[in-house]
């Protein structure tokens, strides 16, 4: 989503969010995030307000204090910046790609199946199966941090059953045009 | 409550990340959850364990070596790199290293040629008569220094106390436009580099007039 962004042409505007809608995309952020109130609470205070920096092709690009917390394409889900992710990485599941996928991830490629299924990566035992269409974080092999993140096109089972295709449709990752934005 | 302490601890919590987990299955969870720090390169700004991935590992390693030698040890040591090829084949890892060189030698080649660029493009602040009294001040170029024009326009305005505006001239540039005559203020301000004005070599400014035409004659 910002393979190609730059913020003094790609940005429309800030708007101040109405606190009736703040409250929406709280309980939105809560739902789709493993991530306890206090600690959303923490980042994003409840007095303090969330800016929608509204931006080319869809994408809402939301702010606390100028610093980006999250974003959402049309009404999507709200994925959190990659920073956001370091900071809590417990809030999203994990996948993991083998080292070689880590160049082309960079690159702003989508995750194939193979490089999840292959020796280096990792998916989730069956029990911790995640759906479809679900939000997750983008490890890679001998990795501590996350890579990037994005939303999964297969569920986890099915990446392993088919094992061709797109796996996970990358969303942002390091070093894109989203990342070097500490303030917006 | 409130602001002033949901506000502090994301900042401060960090060191006592271990001793907080710990003692929360005690206190069912009220407090945030202190968020991990990572260290970033300062030269690429990635997390240090994809400096390898990134176009300057070389500056980056330096970097690393002369601030955090214990981390550079970590990273780089000989079985560090044995252990980080995991289960890349060793042609991919190969390539690898080869894609990294030839990325960084890129982005060297990429920034020399900016540069030059830079030091190469023109400023101009010019002068324009709209009637025998009254002038506006006209900026371009200084988008090729980085400088981003909303901010510089703002401040412009905010300094002369008068309107400032970013607008394309005839040539679908963009410029600035202030209100009234300030072309040698603005060279001024370019030239002690201040706010966000900063960053242009004061030779590479010039101040050119743009009389009604025959006005003078
Ligand atoms: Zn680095």
């Amino acid at each position: 989503m910002f393979k190609k962004f730059s913020p003094s042409t790609d940005i429309a505007g800030h708007t101040p969010v109405k606190t009736s809608v703040q409250r929406q995309i709280r309980a939105g952020v809560l739902s789709q995030w493993k991530i306890e109130p206090e600690t959303l609470e923490a980042v994003w205070p409840k007095k303090e307000g969330l800016v929608h920096v509204k931006c080319r092709e869809h994408v809402s690009v939301y702010t606390v204090n100028s610093e980006p917390l999250f974003f959402q394409h049309f009404d999507g889900p709200f994925y959190p910046t990659l920073r956001f992710l370091h900071k809590y990485p417990y809030i999203l599941p994990k996948v993991q790609v083998d080292r070689g996928a880590i160049r082309f991830l960079l690159a702003g490629a989508h995750m194939m199946c193979p490089g999840l299924t292959s020796a280096g990566g990792w998916l989730p035992p069956v029990e911790d199966a995640i759906p479809a269409e679900r939000l997750v974080a983008i490890h890679a092999e001998g990795k501590e941090h996350a890579v990037g993140l994005g939303i999964t096109k297969l569920s986890t089972e099915d990446i392993k059953k088919v094992n061709k295709g797109v796996a996970v449709e990358t969303a942002t990752y390091l070093g894109d045009d989203l990342w070097p934005l500490k303030t917006l | 409550m409130g602001k002033k302490r949901a506000q502090s601890p994301p900042r401060t919590a960090a060191a006592e990340g271990e001793a907080g987990s710990s003692s929360q299955p005690a206190e069912p969870a009220k407090e945030p959850t202190p968020p991990v720090q990572v260290l970033y390169c300062q030269v690429c700004s990635f997390p240090l364990e994809y400096c390898e991935f990134g176009s300057s590992l070389t500056r980056c390693k330096e970097w690393l070596k002369e601030e955090h030698p214990d981390l550079y040890d970590k990273f780089y040591s000989e079985e560090a790199l044995q252990a980080k090829i995991g289960t890349l084949s060793l042609e991919a890892q190969t390539k690898l290293e080869k894609d990294t060189a030839k990325k960084e030698a890129k982005a060297e080649a990429k920034a020399d040629a900016a540069l030059k660029k830079k030091m190469a493009s023109q400023v101009t602040i010019k002068r324009i008569e709209r009637t025998k009294r009254k002038h506006v001040t006209a900026i371009h170029g200084l988008e090729a220094f980085s400088i981003d024009l909303k901010k510089a326009a703002k401040q412009l305005a905010g300094r002369f106390a008068t309107g400032a505006s970013v607008t394309k001239n005839a040539q679908g540039l963009d410029e600035i436009v202030v209100q009234g005559d300030v072309a040698d203020e603005v060279y001024e301000i370019l030239e002690k580099g201040e706010g966000v004005l900063k960053g242009v070599p004061i030779a590479n400014v010039d101040i050119v007039e743009d009389k009604k035409k025959k006005a003078t004659e």
